[in-house]
């Protein structure tokens, strides 16, 4: 015999990030700004309590949903940062990091055949993970003209109105845009309007620079519809500890729970230990990396600008999203890298809307990315 | 965080981050960046600007030497804690002086071309000062981190060069 994919599985085409990966694994002296992970160690608390949880030998399985300490810090988060008040016990499930959060809201609230528009350009984990669960994707792709926001035009232009939920991401990965309150409540009466499900990616909210995150889970008639996905790899740099959490009412929570549990069982419990002590001591650090992420990203967009390089002022997450000096994106970002060394990632890997853009992640250091940008420099000119 | 505040921080990561690199970074002009280096090193603020540097990591016989030295005081009405300070803190060979709760008064930090410098430094110098009644030096054996700075081969990125 040989093994077929599964036709659900053989459907869904290879991640376009997975070529630049191997082109740039070949070489060795590169510049990476194709990084979707923060270029700093978690908070050494958080690290020493993972240490001390393995010391002492807490290595067991936690409750399928997390550690109750958890959630209720969790709760409590949420709360003292948006007001929103989610009962640990029912509205607050534990994941192994934010995709697997947002793979069991596809698997446990989708039908088959169920349509979900997903923002776009976006991460590149929605569309297969709403195909892996049977449903079907309506693009929605917003614009540059829009500063990549999601408005009720691009969700009404797309067919959105005979979407079951809608994914999105703000701050967003790849293009840095956020979204202010004003700007989700036109979602929000999408939504309301068109009674979505709303899949709301927040993993990058403590890294909005320009205004304050808001959850779309505080607007008026959204907490009852909303799935908020966040968790510790962005804020914390925790991205090896695979931990994330989903916010959301009891009945959605119970079904993705259900999932979870024959699967994952639980989160890694040596990373839950970590984030009790990240929630309770690291504020700082996450303000800190925030202001170091700030420079950074004022400085490529400077560098853009005189470069003559289009490109909005990106102003979440750690990734600026400019426009793409030749026609072809792709071919932009395999001579960057096979001339200059600079790996860059090209829009169109991330869905409709990223044609024509290239996604430079400023998660590195401030001499990385000052050689990097002059390289780019000398490249377009 | 303050500009002059934003810009200190830039400074102690790395004083020698351009005029231009630090106004990109800060949103301000290169003229205002200059203005206000200028103001805190008037003011004192800014003290000095210096390199960290890894002695071991040098390939070339350069052998430095330093110590920290715990002293004792005793105070009379004529002599206080900052006329004994000024009086050591004058000698080239110290690199620091604070002045510290608990067991003793005074860390100073020492440093020489070798333990025989150091050593007779602190017991011709340092410890014939009158108020002085005890010193313990503990010589440096090797430095993991310095003004923040962490020596060793720790900083490699494995990080996938390209990822989601």
């Amino acid at each position: 015999m040989t093994f077929e994919p599964a036709d659900r599985v053989a459907d869904v085409p290879p991640s376009g990030i997975r070529r630049f990966f191997e082109l740039a694994e070949e070489m060795d002296d590169i510049i990476s700004l194709g990084v979707g992970e923060p270029d700093f160690s978690a908070p050494w608390a958080a690290r020493e309590a993972a240490i001390a949880s393995l010391e002492q030998g807490k290595t067991s399985y936690t409750a399928n949903r997390g550690k109750r300490e958890l959630r209720e810090l969790i709760a409590a988060d949420v709360d003292r940062r948006y007001d929103l008040d989610y009962d640990p016990d029912e509205e607050i499930l534990v994941t192994t990091g934010a995709s697997e959060g947002l793979d069991l809201a596809f698997r446990a609230l989708l039908n088959p055949g169920d349509r979900v528009a997903v923002a776009q350009p976006c991460y590149i984990s929605y569309v297969p993970g709403v195909e892996f669960a049977g449903g079907e994707v309506i693009d929605a792709p917003t614009r540059a003209a829009d500063e990549f926001k999601l408005t009720y035009e691009v969700l009404e232009e797309s067919g959105a109105a005979e979407a079951e939920a809608l994914v999105y991401c703000y701050p967003n990965n790849p293009t840095g845009a956020t979204m202010t309150e004003a700007e989700l409540r036109e979602v929000a009466e999408f939504a309301r309007e068109h009674d979505l499900m709303v899949f709301a990616d927040e993993i990058y909210s403590e890294l909005s620079y320009e205004h304050d995150h808001t959850s779309i889970a505080t607007l008026p008639g959204m907490r009852e519809r909303t799935v908020v996905f966040n968790g510790f790899s962005k804020a914390y740099a925790m991205t090896g500890m695979r931990l994330g959490y989903a916010l959301a009412p009891p009945e959605a929570i119970t079904a993705m729970n259900r999932v979870h549990q024959y699967t994952m069982l639980s989160a890694p419990t040596t990373a839950q230990y970590a984030a009790i002590e990240a929630l309770q001591t690291c504020g700082d650090e996450v303000v800190d990396m925030r202001e170091q992420y700030d420079r950074r990203r004022q400085f490529v967009l400077s560098r853009f600008e005189e470069m003559g390089l289009e490109c909005f002022p990106a102003a979440g997450a750690f990734y600026a999203f400019p426009e793409c000096p030749w026609d072809d994106g792709d071919e932009f970002a395999e001579a960057l890298l096979e001339e200059e060394r600079v790996a860059v990632v090209p829009g169109n890997v991330f869905g409709e809307g990223g044609e024509g853009h290239l996604r430079v992640s400023y998660a590195t250091g401030l001499g990385e990315l000052k050689e990097a940008m002059a390289r780019i420099e000398s490249f377009i000119d | 965080m303050d500009d002059r505040g934003e810009i200190l921080a830039l400074l102690r990561e790395n004083a020698r981050y351009t005029t231009e690199d630090m106004a990109r970074q800060t949103g301000l002009d290169e003229a205002e960046v200059e203005a206000a280096i200028e103001e805190l090193e008037a003011e004192g603020v800014v003290r000095g600007y210096q390199a960290v540097v890894d002695w071991d990591a040098l390939d070339e016989d350069e052998e430095r030497v330093r110590a920290t030295v715990e002293l004792n005081v005793t105070l009379d009405r004529e002599t206080n804690y900052v006329d004994i300070a000024d009086r050591i803190a004058k000698f080239p060979q110290v690199r620091s002086l604070r002045l510290v709760s608990g067991d003793y008064d005074f860390d100073l930090e020492v440093e020489g071309d070798s333990m025989q410098e150091v050593s007779h430094f602190v017991s011709d110098k340092i410890a014939p000062i009158p108020e002085i009644t005890q010193t313990v030096t503990h010589y440096v054996m090797d430095s993991y981190k310095e003004q923040g700075i962490e020596f060793g081969d720790g900083d490699d990125d494995d990080r996938l060069s390209v990822s989601p």
